[in-house]
């Protein structure tokens, strides 16, 4: 592709020029994702036929009466909202002071490396990182080993491994950086000078910390929530190991429809309203962060 | 205008970043109400003595007293001074009349009161009708003014501004120049400006402070500064200054007779010798206080021979650089061309007028 005219014709233009960078991984979209989107969206209305995989398509409001009225979905999905809500909620109010020390009280010259070591744990796949907390949490894991060498308990406590808390540490440490690295970029982008100004203007540094550096630091903070959010409330594998199947999140239950009770159009159903939810959630935070941007430069 | 009052005392200011000797005994008082100028080269350590003015620096050594009182341990936040920033620092999530409002939160005013209080200081500054804008949608101009108003709003007793001219273009500096000014005799409170431009600091300021290398060269006004520097070094930061090499002759009663070369002999008042042994011994003089003379004209005092070298006009000025006859490196002359006088050819023989007066002898 050249921008250069060429020697006959009109050249062409930039609009096309754009469609054609961005053709293949529109493609890839369409196919990968609207497209199966479309078909769960699809499945969704229709009635569950009693063979393996079969679907009778009779357009029907059914599956979403369930999935909106039975307590049990009810239940998931507001522990769902709750485990993702309340990771977020940790990930983030932890993650700002990292940013900001790394943001504020590390030389220039050594931001780099706290930055790369701030992602060392990517190095180690996710479902690495679960089962570490398992091995830290599990029925015989380091916690529960170590508190009876020291003969502080005799048997394993349980509590520790299998509940809403014990996901919450997990997914909080595996979604720490995905946090830090925003909230870091919105504090970096705000000018000094402003915070001298703050102090100027008779404010202590505490003050200008919340009249000035918080508000500047927002975007970076609700793209933070965000980031941290969306994926926690539609994660499965860390229910599955660290909850042991015990304390099953919506998505479990949205792949058990869909895979072992072979009902596809109730977790279709179960499946988009809880990208409804999400999406409405996500949506309130979008506005906020446009609110917050339309005053930035 | 101004009182022998100081509002500020600056003692031995010392300011060491770690190798690195930013101050190096600052001493200078600045009169209550004065328009008071830092002026130097970047990295003269202009800045960071009206940070630490400000509160924003420690000192290393020394004492820093505002209206009496020493400014030790006291933070910015609660020092009586208000900084205009070289970036105007306008918060970018607030309003304009919540930026020029941002100081006012623990005033015990009521918000009615307050709220006059902000569109009386933007009313002070040209933006009035201009609170509810969004202050990222200004001009470099308008943000200049938002930051005078959120400082001046706090009546403080000593304003400090940071090169707050230098981000506007030409046309718009020279009218905030006269604003500032104004303004300044409009609320009688001192100001202190930091400026690398020296014609900016003789247009606005009462007294000026040339520093150079963490000192200050000289305080002066703006007249004795530049029809009197010190050294050299002054004299070449501050205008246009012309050195020819000279050699005294004799000196008695307050007088130094020299021989300056291309000039001749000529006697200088002790008052305007300057003994800062900072290079050779030479004359030094200002473009304007020389005239080219056309023909038919004669010298008012004295005239020496030389040669337009080069030209360059300026609409309501030429500058002439001349070789004087006996001397290797030429003078810049300025004449006004005034309607009538031609503009001289490059290579034109001519005749320069000077005075002994308005000479200044640094050996």
């Amino acid at each position: 592709m050249t921008s250069a005219p060429r020697p006959t014709g009109r050249p062409r233009s930039q609009a096309s020029n754009g469609y054609a960078m961005i053709a293949p991984p529109a493609l890839y979209a369409l196919l990968l994702l609207a497209l199966p989107l479309a078909t769960v969206v699809y499945l969704s209305f229709m009635t569950d036929g009693p063979g393996v995989r079969e679907v009778i398509r009779t357009f029907t409001l059914s599956n979403y009466l369930q999935a909106w009225t039975d307590p049990i979905y009810r239940a998931l999905m507001g522990r769902s909202l709750f485990v993702s809500t309340m990771v977020t909620l940790f990930t983030v109010v932890l993650a700002f002071p990292v940013a900001y020390f790394v943001s504020f009280h590390v030389s220039p010259s050594r931001k780099s490396l706290w930055l790369f070591l701030i992602t060392i744990p990517f190095w180690t796949s996710y479902l690495v990182r679960v089962f570490l907390w398992k091995v830290i949490l599990g029925y015989n894991g380091v916690v529960n080993s170590g508190l009876k060498a020291l003969g502080i308990i005799d048997q394993p406590l349980t509590w520790i491994n299998v509940n809403v808390g014990a996901m919450v540490a997990t997914l909080a440490h595996a979604y720490a950086p995905f946090a830090i690295l925003p909230i870091f970029v919105a504090l970096e982008k705000i000018d000094r000078s402003l915070l001298e100004a703050g102090q100027d203007l008779g404010e202590s540094r505490l003050m200008t910390f919340f009249r000035v550096t918080l508000p500047l630091a927002m975007p970076g903070v609700v793209a933070a929530v965000l980031i941290v959010f969306i994926p926690t409330v539609g994660d499965y594998v860390t229910p599955d190991i660290i909850g042991g199947g015990k304390l099953p999140l919506i998505a479990n239950v949205i792949q058990k429809e869909l895979l072992a009770i072979d009902n596809m159009p109730l977790g279709s159903a179960i499946a988009v309203s809880a990208m409804l939810i999400v999406g409405t959630v996500s949506a309130v935070f979008v506005l906020l962060n446009a609110r917050f941007l339309k005053v930035k430069k | 205008m101004t009182s022998a009052k100081p509002m500020i005392e600056l003692k031995d200011v010392q300011k060491w970043y770690g190798d690195y000797h930013a101050l190096r005994g600052i001493n200078a008082e600045i009169r209550a109400g004065e328009f008071f100028s830092l002026l130097g080269p970047s990295g003269c350590g202009k800045t960071t003595l009206l940070r630490t003015i400000a509160g924003f620096e420690d000192i290393t050594s020394g004492v820093v007293m505002i209206d009496g009182k020493s400014m030790e341990d006291v933070p910015a936040n609660q020092r009586p001074t208000n900084m205009v920033f070289q970036s105007y620092a306008i918060f970018p999530h607030l309003s304009v009349e919540q930026n020029v409002g941002f100081g006012l939160r623990r005033d015990p005013r009521t918000a009615v009161e307050k709220q006059k209080a902000v569109d009386e200081a933007l009313e002070m500054v040209g933006l009035k009708g201009y609170g509810k804008r969004a202050a990222h949608a200004l001009s470099g101009g308008q943000r200049q003014r938002v930051a005078l108003a959120r400082a001046l709003i706090l009546k403080p007793k000593v304003l400090l501004l940071d090169e707050p001219l230098s981000a506007l273009d030409k046309k718009m500096r020279e009218h905030m120049q006269v604003e500032l000014i104004k303004l300044q005799r409009q609320v009688g409170i001192t100001f202190i400006l930091v400026t690398h431009d020296q014609e900016e600091a003789l247009v606005m300021s009462d007294r000026i402070a040339v520093m150079f290398e963490g000192e200050i060269a000289q305080l002066d006004d703006p007249e004795s500064l530049y029809r009197r520097p010190k050294t050299r070094k002054v004299a070449d930061f501050i205008g246009v200054m012309n050195f020819l090499p000279a050699t005294v002759l004799s000196e008695a009663g307050g007088k130094v007779d020299v021989d300056v070369h291309g000039f001749g002999r000529a006697t200088i008042d002790a008052a305007q010798v300057s003994n800062s042994h900072d290079g050779a011994t030479a004359v030094g003089f200002r473009p304007e206080t020389l005239t080219l003379l056309y023909e038919g004209q004669v010298a008012a005092d004295r005239e020496a021979p030389g040669t337009v070298e080069e030209v360059v006009y300026y609409g309501d000025m030429t500058y002439y650089d001349v070789k004087l006859d006996g001397v290797a490196a030429p003078v810049r002359i300025s004449m006004r061309n005034v309607f009538g006088r031609e503009v001289l050819e490059r290579g034109a023989r001519t005749r320069v007028a000077w005075a002994p007066g308005a000479l200044v002898l640094f050996r």
